[in-house]
């Protein structure tokens, strides 16, 4: 009896967005708990911990991603005002930006090219199929930009997005010590070169480092959205 | 649903509320609530302005710039802006998580392609890293050495 009021209570929660909310905050909150613990260790990074809690949970109980997307998305659609917010930490850093904003913009064209260009030369030669390369291709532009290019040039914008999350992790992670490696100690131009590679993820552990580097990394994560929406399809349309 | 002096008068009531529950908590939520409401705002102008002149620029982002210009021309950022732009901001990877659950209907492509995909995302991100980086500092320093001969 018991049982079978407790499929029918599931089936109903499953069916609500009550669930899909609530359950990504729930795991969030754990993975943020653990990764702060672990002396914010990168391996333990709160979103990879967050997405692997949510798949396993899915997974063992068996539901569909549509399904939880019908929760998710709210806290999906906030990707929106977040990325409006972003003119908020560049504003404050005009003063900087007044100096340099001629490098910073052939920097980040010239970026953008060279990232999509690697992207899909790369792909290619490694033979990964038509479909994935054309995914692949906006890898590096912030969620919600690269799922609109990815579907404008006949990839496919769920894959899109995955492939960013996972760029921009990767960024993260690897980002602050390869910049090191090289010998690039300006703030700024670290913050240049984390935006235009891991978008909103290299943004926001920019932001840990300091203001100023968070503030130059939201804007190429910005500037190079927009340079990648007119490039990307372009970069696609030469290379065939 | 003819029902119009009803719906009227519910609108009404609805703003009448809206009007006394905020005017009642005019303190920090109160902020974060006119933030989030000029943040959408924003968005909302961005999303009409690149569907209207079918820009290839996402609403967000053509939002993002207009909120900037409107800075630059304030020579200020209002409290309230302020307030939630730092509360989105500050969870930002938060944001992603739906996004990368996507990876589960996708399993099976990267089961088979985790090679190329996997060596493509690494090569390629390491690649515009180091590129940007290089390009970024070198452009820094010669225009920077041609102000200082100018002046």
């Amino acid at each position: 009896m018991f049982n079978s009021d407790a499929t029918t209570i599931w089936v109903y929660l499953s069916a609500s967005p009550l669930t899909g909310i609530t359950i990504t905050l729930v795991a969030y909150g754990l993975a943020d708990r653990l990764y702060t613990r672990a002396d914010r260790n990168q391996l333990l990074n709160p979103l990879v911990v967050s997405v692997a809690l949510l798949i396993v949970f899915l997974m063992a109980t068996d539901t569909s991603y549509e399904a939880y997307f019908e929760g998710g998305q709210f806290v999906h659609f906030l990707l929106g005002p977040a990325t409006v917010a972003l003119a908020v930490p560049l504003y404050e850093q005009i003063s900087r930006l007044r100096k340099i904003w001629l490098s910073v913009s052939i920097s980040l064209a010239l970026g953008v090219t060279v990232s999509t260009v690697c992207s899909i030369a790369i792909a290619r030669l490694l033979g990964a199929s038509a479909q994935t390369q054309l995914s692949i291709a906006p890898k590096s532009v912030t969620t919600p930009v690269a799922m609109a290019i990815s579907k404008q040039i006949g990839g496919l914008p769920s894959l899109t997005a995955v492939l960013v999350v996972i760029t921009g992790i990767f960024g993260s992670i690897v980002g602050l010590r390869l910049l090191r490696l090289i010998g690039i100690r300006d703030d700024s131009v670290k913050g240049i070169a984390m935006g235009l590679t891991a978008h909103g993820l290299g943004t926001a552990s920019s932001l840990q480092v300091s203001a100023e580097m968070g503030a130059f990394s939201g804007l190429a994560m910005a500037l190079s959205a927009l340079f990648a929406s007119v490039l990307v399809p372009w970069i696609v349309g030469l290379l065939g | 649903m003819p029902a119009t002096p009803i719906a009227d008068l519910a609108g009404l009531g609805f703003e009448l509320a809206t009007r006394t529950f905020f005017g009642a908590i005019a303190t920090k939520q109160m902020n974060f609530l006119n933030g989030i409401t000029v943040l959408l705002l924003y968005e909302l102008a961005g999303e009409v302005t690149t569907a209207f002149l079918q820009l290839p620029v996402p609403g967000p982002v053509m939002g993002m710039t207009f909120l900037f210009l409107t800075l630059l021309l304030r020579h200020k950022t209002p409290t309230s802006v302020g307030t939630a732009s730092s509360a989105l901001l500050g969870h930002f990877s938060l944001l992603f998580v739906p996004a990368g659950v996507g990876l589960i209907d996708h399993l099976d492509r990267v089961a088979n392609e985790w090679l190329p995909i996997g060596l493509t995302l690494m090569l390629s991100s390491t690649i515009a890293m180091v590129f940007t980086a290089a390009t970024m500092s070198a452009t820094t320093a010669l225009l920077s050495k041609r102000s200082a001969k100018n002046v």
